[in-house]
This record gives C-alpha cells, sequence and structure tokens, in this order.
C-alpha cells in the first residue's frame, strides 16, 4: 500500500539553512568602519573546519545574513576570525556586536585558493582593501610552510594610511625575512613613508619569475582585471592567476541563484576562479 | 638643488629603463649634460611653481608627489622610485612644476637638462617622437591611477 | 487484488475515474491537478473529479491565453496554464526557520517537516523533465530539506497531450510530448463516439499500489496502438521550435550580439516569464520579525533575475540594464544551466511565451541569435 511508503519518513538531511550559534569573544577595531571578531563556537557548535578563501554566512540577530570571507588561522579550528566593514544596516551592527553575543554562523562555502599548486614557484599576493581578510588565512598556512615556496611577494593597496588593516600585523609581516610585503595607499600624508598608487604599480617592483609564479588576488573587481591583465602582459599564465570574486549572496549553497556569474555559481564554483576561466566575463559589462 | 654628487659608480642614462633601446647618439647627446644627484629624506626635489628645467631619471630611493592648498595639509598622491622618471612639465609652456616633489627617503636620479633635451628634440624630432612614445604611457598609467582615485575603487 | 508490476498496463473507463481519485485520497495522497480559476487552467485541489477541466480546452500563442470550451467531454484536453508543480515542491513563501530571542541571545527553532504527500494527477511529459530539473537543482549536490521531504513522498501521474498547445516546442527540446519516464502512472486518454477510456501505464510499485482498488480492464493491442497513434499526432501538429545545436556554446559566444538590444527594448522586466517557468528556481530571504523584536521567521520567496535587486552589491546592482538581465536569464536557462545542473533548464513548456505580456517568444529570440550578427560595413 501507498500507505505504508508514506510511514516512512523521509530521509532526513542537512539543514543548509540553519545558522549555528557562536559568541563574540574579541572586537578589534581595524580602521574607523572596520572591526575584526573572534568567534567560538557555543557549547554543543562543532569547530568550523575550512580552506583558506571560503566564507561564511554570519546571522545578526534580528536583521539577517551577510557573506564574510574567513580571515583566521585555519590550524585554529576553535577561534573563527571575521574582519567586517560597516557597510550596510547588518555589517553595521555586526561591527558593533561586543563580546558575549551570539552571532550565527553558517559555513564554510565555497572553493579555496589553491596554495598547493603555488608550491612549484614564486608566489605572489596582491590584496585591495578589505580583499586581504580573505588571503590572511592564506598567508599563514603559506608561511608557516615557507620551505615550500620559493620567492613570496605580497602588495597590499588601501585608501588611505588609516584604512589598512592588521596594521601591527603588517609591521611584523614586512619584518619577516623570506617574504617580501609592499604596502600603497591611494593618498596619504607626510606620515606615510610607504608608496602611494595602484598596486599595479607596485609589480615592475617584484622579483618574481613571471613563467613560475602563482598569484593570488583579492579586492575590488577592476582592480583584480588591471592586476590580472598587467600580470598576464608580465607573463605570468593565466591559468596560474586566481582571483576571489564577489556577488549577492542569500543561501551560500548554489540555490537561490543570486551569485550567478556567467554560468557560475560564486558561492560554490567560486568565490576563488582562475583567471583564464574568467578572464572573459571579466571585460564584459553587468554579468 | 640641494643634492650632491656621491663617489658610487657613476649613473648612466643608457642603464635607466627608460632609455632602454633608444638611440646611442641620443643617448649620448643628453648623457652628455646630465648631472647625478641625491636627495636625504625630507628634502624636495622642486615645488610646485618652480620653474620646470629637469627631467629626472631615478635610479634608487623613493619620491612623493605632493599637492596642498593653503588650508589644508599636503598630501602625497604618488610615490615614485627606481626605474621611475619624474617630471614632463619641462616639455611644455609655461615650464612650471605642478606639484611638489619631496624625497620620502635618499633618493639618487640622473637629473637630464630640460633645455637639452629640447634643443635636440628640435633638431632631430624623430628622438623627440621616440621621447614622446615613452613617455606618453607613463602620462596614461598616471592618469588611470588618478581615475581610480576618483573611483574610490576601496571606498565601496 | 494482486499489485500490478512495472511496465503493465490496463483500461480505466472514464465513468471510473473517480474511483482512482478516492483511492488515491485513501492512500493518504493530497490531490492537485488542473482546475479552471480566475479564466485560466491552474493547479488546485482536485477535492472531485467534476474539479477538473472537463469539456475545456486552453488556446494559446504569444502574449495570449484564452479558455474555450470543447466540442467533446475530454477530461485533460488542455494544455499547460501558468502554474506549475513547482508552487508545491518550491512554493512561492516558505518559512525556514524561527528565531527567538532568549536573554541577551537567541535561539534558532528548525521548521518543522510537514508530512503532506502530493499525487500530481496530469502531469505532462515536459513537465515530467521539468520535475527532473528541479530535483537537480534542489535535491542534487544539496539537498533543500523542504523539497527533499515533499519530493520523497510525491506520486506522479502524467497524462499523455493529445493535442499541442499553441507555444509547445517540447519535441525539439527532446521532453514531449511522450511520457516515457520518471512518473509513477501514465494515463492517455482515448476518446471515440464509442467509448471513452484512459490507458493506464504502471510507472513504479509506489503507482501500482494505488491501483489495487481501481476497476480496471485488460489493455489490449489496439489501445496501445491508439494511445501511441495520440501522441504521435501531437508531435505532428508543434507549430514551435527551438534548434538547441550547440547551444550551450552559442549563447555564451555571443553576449554581445545586437538581438540583446532589440529584444531588451521590448522585455518589460516584468518577470512574468520566471515566474511561470516550471525551472526557475531563483529565491530570496527575508526575515519577518514580530511586534516585539522577540522573535523572527526567516523566509523565502520567490525572486527573479529580472528583478533590478537581484543582483545588488555594495549598494547598486550588477545588471542594471533590461539588456543584462534579460541576457542572463535565457543564457542561463538554455546553456548556464548545462554547466551547473548538466541539462537544459527549458523543457519546451512555452509558458513563458504565452504569459509574456508582449509576446517575447524564446524560440525566436534564439533563432535570431543564431543568425551571424551584421557588423556595420558589412556586405548584407
Amino acid at each position: 500500500m501507498a500507505s505504508e511508503r508514506m510511514a516512512a519518513p523521509a530521509e532526513a538531511v542537512p539543514d543548509p539553512f540553519l545558522p549555528l550559534p557562536y559568541e563574540v569573544v574579541s572586537r578589534t577595531a581595524e580602521t574607523p568602519d572596520t572591526v575584526t571578531l573572534v568567534l567560538r563556537p557555543r557549547p554543543g557548535t562543532p569547530p568550523l573546519e575550512f580552506s583558506a578563501g571560503q566564507f561564511n554566512m554570519l546571522y545578526r540577530f534580528p536583521l539577517g545574513e551577510v557573506a564574510i570571507s574567513i580571515s583566521g588561522d585555519r590550524t585554529h579550528p576553535r577561534e573563527l576570525v571575521h574582519t567586517i566593514r560597516s557597510a550596510g544596516k547588518i555589517t553595521a551592527s555586526l561591527t558593533q556586536a561586543t563580546p558575549g553575543e551570539t552571532i550565527g554562523v553558517r559555513g564554510p562555502f565555497g572553493t579555496g585558493w589553491p596554495i598547493d599548486r603555488a608550491t612549484q614557484g614564486d608566489l605572489l599576493i596582491v590584496a585591495g582593501g578589505l580583499g586581504l581578510p580573505p588571503l590572511r588565512p592564506a598567508l599563514y598556512e603559506i608561511l608557516a610552510h615557507r620551505d615550500r615556496f620559493d620567492r613570496i611577494e605580497v602588495i597590499y593597496g588601501a585608501r588611505s594610511p588609516k584604512d589598512l588593516v592588521y596594521y601591527d600585523e603588517l609591521q611584523t609581516w614586512r619584518s619577516r625575512p623570506g617574504v617580501r610585503f609592499q604596502v600603497t595607499v591611494d593618498a596619504a600624508g607626510r606620515d606615510w613613508y610607504g608608496d602611494v598608487g595602484l598596486v599595479t604599480a607596485r609589480l615592475p617592483d617584484t622579483r618574481v619569475d613571471a613563467a613560475r609564479t602563482t598569484a593570488f588576488l583579492c579586492g575590488p573587481e577592476i582592480m583584480m582585471r588591471l592586476t590580472a591583465q598587467a600580470l598576464d602582459r608580465m607573463g605570468v599564465p593565466d591559468r596560474a592567476i586566481w582571483l576571489s570574486m564577489e556577488r549577492n549572496m542569500k543561501c551560500a549553497v548554489g540555490l537561490c541563484g543570486h551569485c550567478q556569474y556567467g554560468p557560475s555559481f560564486v558561492c560554490r564554483d567560486g568565490p576563488i576562479f582562475s583567471y583564464r576561466d574568467v578572464k572573459a566575463r571579466m571585460m564584459l559589462r553587468e554579468v | 638643488m640641494s643634492g650632491h654628487v656621491r663617489s658610487d659608480p657613476p649613473l648612466r642614462v643608457a642603464d635607466h629603463p627608460f632609455f632602454q633601446g633608444a638611440d646611442p647618439a641620443f643617448v649620448e647627446r643628453v648623457g652628455h649634460h646630465a648631472t647625478e644627484a641625491t636627495w636625504e629624506a625630507g628634502e624636495f626635489l622642486f615645488h610646485e611653481g618652480d620653474p620646470a628645467r629637469s627631467f629626472y631619471l631615478l635610479f634608487l630611493g623613493k619620491v612623493a608627489l605632493e599637492l596642498g592648498a593653503p588650508d589644508r595639509p599636503k598630501l602625497t598622491i604618488q610615490t615614485v622610485g627606481p626605474r621611475d622618471v619624474l617630471g614632463w612639465s619641462w616639455l611644455v609652456p609655461p615650464y612650471r612644476w605642478r606639484f611638489d616633489a619631496r624625497a620620502v627617503k635618499a633618493t639618487r636620479a640622473l637629473v637630464l637638462d630640460a633645455e637639452v633635451l629640447r634643443e635636440a628634440f628640435e633638431a632631430r624630432p624623430e628622438d623627440g617622437y621616440w621621447f614622446l612614445l615613452r613617455l606618453v604611457p607613463v602620462i596614461g598609467e598616471r592618469l588611470e591611477m588618478a581615475r581610480l582615485q576618483i573611483l574610490d575603487i576601496y571606498g565601496v | 487484488m494482486n499489485a500490478l508490476t512495472v511496465g503493465e498496463k490496463r483500461t480505466l473507463e472514464r465513468k471510473d475515474l473517480a474511483h482512482l481519485l478516492s483511492a488515491l485520497r485513501s492512500a493518504g495522497y493530497r490531490v492537485v491537478g488542473p482546475t479552471i480559476r480566475d479564466g485560466a487552467i491552474v493547479y488546485g485541489e482536485i477535492g472531485r473529479e467534476e474539479d477538473l477541466p472537463i469539456g475545456w480546452t486552453d488556446r494559446q500563442d504569444a502574449g495570449t491565453y484564452r479558455l474555450e470550451r470543447r466540442t467533446d467531454s475530454a477530461v485533460f484536453g488542455f494544455n499547460v496554464g501558468p502554474h506549475s508543480w513547482k508552487k508545491y515542491l518550491f512554493p512561492s513563501r516558505e518559512r525556514l526557520w524561527t528565531a527567538h530571542k532568549t536573554g541577551t541571545s537567541f535561539e534558532i527553532a528548525p521548521e518543522p517537516r510537514e508530512e503532506v504527500a502530493f499525487a500530481f494527477l496530469g502531469m505532462r511529459a515536459c513537465e515530467l523533465a521539468g520535475l527532473d530539473v528541479s530535483d537537480r537543482v534542489f535535491d542534487g549536490k544539496v539537498h533543500d530539506p523542504g523539497y527533499h521531504a515533499r519530493r520523497t513522498r510525491l506520486l506522479r501521474i502524467a497524462v499523455q497531450c493529445g493535442q499541442a498547445g499553441g507555444t509547445c516546442f517540447c519535441v525539439s527540446m527532446g521532453t514531449g510530448p511522450a511520457v516515457r519516464r520518471g512518473f509513477d502512472l501514465a494515463l492517455t486518454e482515448i476518446l471515440s463516439p464509442a467509448r471513452h477510456y484512459f490507458l493506464v501505464e504502471v510507472g513504479t510499485e509506489a503507482g501500482a499500489a494505488v491501483l489495487v482498488d481501481v476497476p480496471l480492464g485488460p489493455a489490449e493491442g489496439p489501445d496501445t496502438e491508439a494511445a501511441n497513434e495520440i501522441v504521435a499526432r501531437t508531435a505532428a501538429s508543434m507549430g514551435r521550435t527551438l534548434n538547441v545545436d550547440g547551444i550551450h556554446d552559442l549563447l555564451l559566444s555571443n553576449p554581445e550580439h545586437p538581438r540583446w538590444e532589440i529584444v531588451a527594448r521590448r522585455c518589460l522586466s516584468c518577470t512574468n516569464c520566471t515566474m511561470v517557468c516550471p525551472t526557475c528556481f531563483c529565491h530570496t530571504t527575508e526575515e519577518v520579525p514580530d511586534l516585539g523584536g522577540d522573535r523572527v521567521e526567516r523566509w523565502r520567496r520567490w525572486d527573479s533575475c529580472f528583478n533590478l535587486e537581484f543582483t545588488s552589491l555594495h549598494g547598486s546592482s550588477v545588471r542594471k540594464s533590461g539588456l543584462s538581465r534579460y541576457r542572463q536569464w535565457l543564457t542561463h536557462k538554455l546553456a548556464g544551466w548545462y554547466d551547473q545542473f548538466d541539462t537544459s533548464g527549458c523543457i519546451g513548456c512555452g509558458r513563458c511565451i504565452t504569459w509574456c505580456p508582449v509576446g517575447i517568444d524564446i524560440t525566436e529570440e534564439v533563432a535570431a541569435i543564431r543568425t551571424v550578427p551584421s557588423k556595420p560595413g558589412a556586405k548584407p
């Protein structure tokens, strides 16, 4: 009888839409509009294992969810780190979260930086603005295995010196042997001794061997496009240039359709794409 | 100019990337009148409004190009360094600098005389054309940068 | 009476159709199917056989839909209307969870899964194909819990199309009109002056189980032949064709084809095509708080890639122009879907053509994109 069939409950499937509770452990102001939150799973919530470059959906009661990249060290999964800029209603509220409060977390989602593919040569990381936080887990991983790479260079661009995130850590990275770290801003006062100009202006100065270089780019789309084009001209193979795309995200699991970028779902097939795959799309308007 | 000539091996025009592939005779002619100069951090290469008499080939250091208004602090809108060139206000009237150039750290450059360059271009316009073909991409890059600064791409 | 085996065929007299309905209900199914409402054949509850559009048909063309009386009393003598079955498996509004404030924190309660078992009565071949597409979206790489629960219990009663609709193009999409697979029961309505009956084919054991107490007769060779002839006639009378040869590469390599500009001048971005499409799955979420602010419900509702806010990013929209939104819809439907779900997103049902207020015809747009763009200065 059909009723027998119905008596058997539908096989339970995990609910990808349920946020799990995390407690805010600390809040650090990075810039006037950006904070870093450290979250810890509430009792009963398992630690969140992730790959460098992945993102989570953060839920702020009662406002809703936003997609935010994970910016912590993946070897410390009990400390979930997110750097958030106040840009809309939900992110504005998230940046005001104080220790002890609860944040809902779904994730991790998306693809990670292909770090293993970079171990055959030089590595060039180019970050712009809030593009550094999604790259920081990759930096941690790379620096922990420094011997696996040849030259490592990092170029970080921001609007102004006061818009630089991880300021203290930048000093540590810059003084670390084995990594060349250039910081450039769009404009600065006389108290700034670093470079002023686009990240692309720093490229001729790098000493990587283009043909053997893997590049990770993250930042505003126009910055990534100009940088990828410049790297292309320098002779970095397009398949070795990786960039992290951003689109409107709602479900994060390839169901809601919002983040479609050509035939890809940024949430599932990205956010990290090879430049070879998205080159043509990046030249089109309104894709 | 507050710089002084050092005892390091002399800088050569032909070694600067800007002049890669240039006609050796042209390089010889402008190089003959080139002087070497250094600036300590904080020293100015030139100030806005000063007569523009030189074209700078940077070999070492960092120079901030600054803009300012009387009522606000100076703002660095670009830095240039080794392999870069500096200045083209000397090429066209009124031959005056449009911004300040301040050494951010110890800087070493070859200074080409603007009058020599202009005379060379007048004498052999093909050299002038070659020079412009080199200079226009530099200007283009700086224009692109200025445009992106206006877009405030990191501002979201 | 013993249950039939999969693949077996029987006949069901028209007068005994009510027995099938009551068998479905007594087996615990909530029967939904075609019914007339607001001047159209939509899908709704079928309490009794009179709820079905007996003796009615629909006349459809680009931008037009009209109900007409048939000269006979066919039960399924029409094609598809503005509704599709997705409204049951993927409701236009659905609560996902509820969050309650608890002191300084909050707790999230998952949505209880309803135990409803639907019987979809009257699924067309294209709609079975559409169900397969939806399964790949909602129950493939990721399982949508609500869809999965409802889909698992679903009974699919297919009906062969006895006529081609005015905007149908299932033949060219390879999705119809013959019902061949993916059903629990399949009916072919055979109507002659002498006899009005259905050929019933068993597709699954769940389908067979429903038939146990339904009066059935044997299916002879002529019955099967008559059924085959009906489907063949439907296929032969289909007026529209969409040429799918190399369509994936065709569309993805023509994002700047001049046709997009032409169609964009007509497209109103009204979202009708995405609402009526059985496979369009885009949705958004919204938080619905109570007045006190202690309780918030997370709802999802259908969204459309034609909405400007659909691609909002940093206070702007990625796809601002109507052109880019139409291009996204069509390119995704006919090309991107292959990359994402290894299938076309189009099943050839024609709903988007019928319900477009300005009569944009997807088959015509594809044909236009196939023509080589005329470059300025090029010889004709």
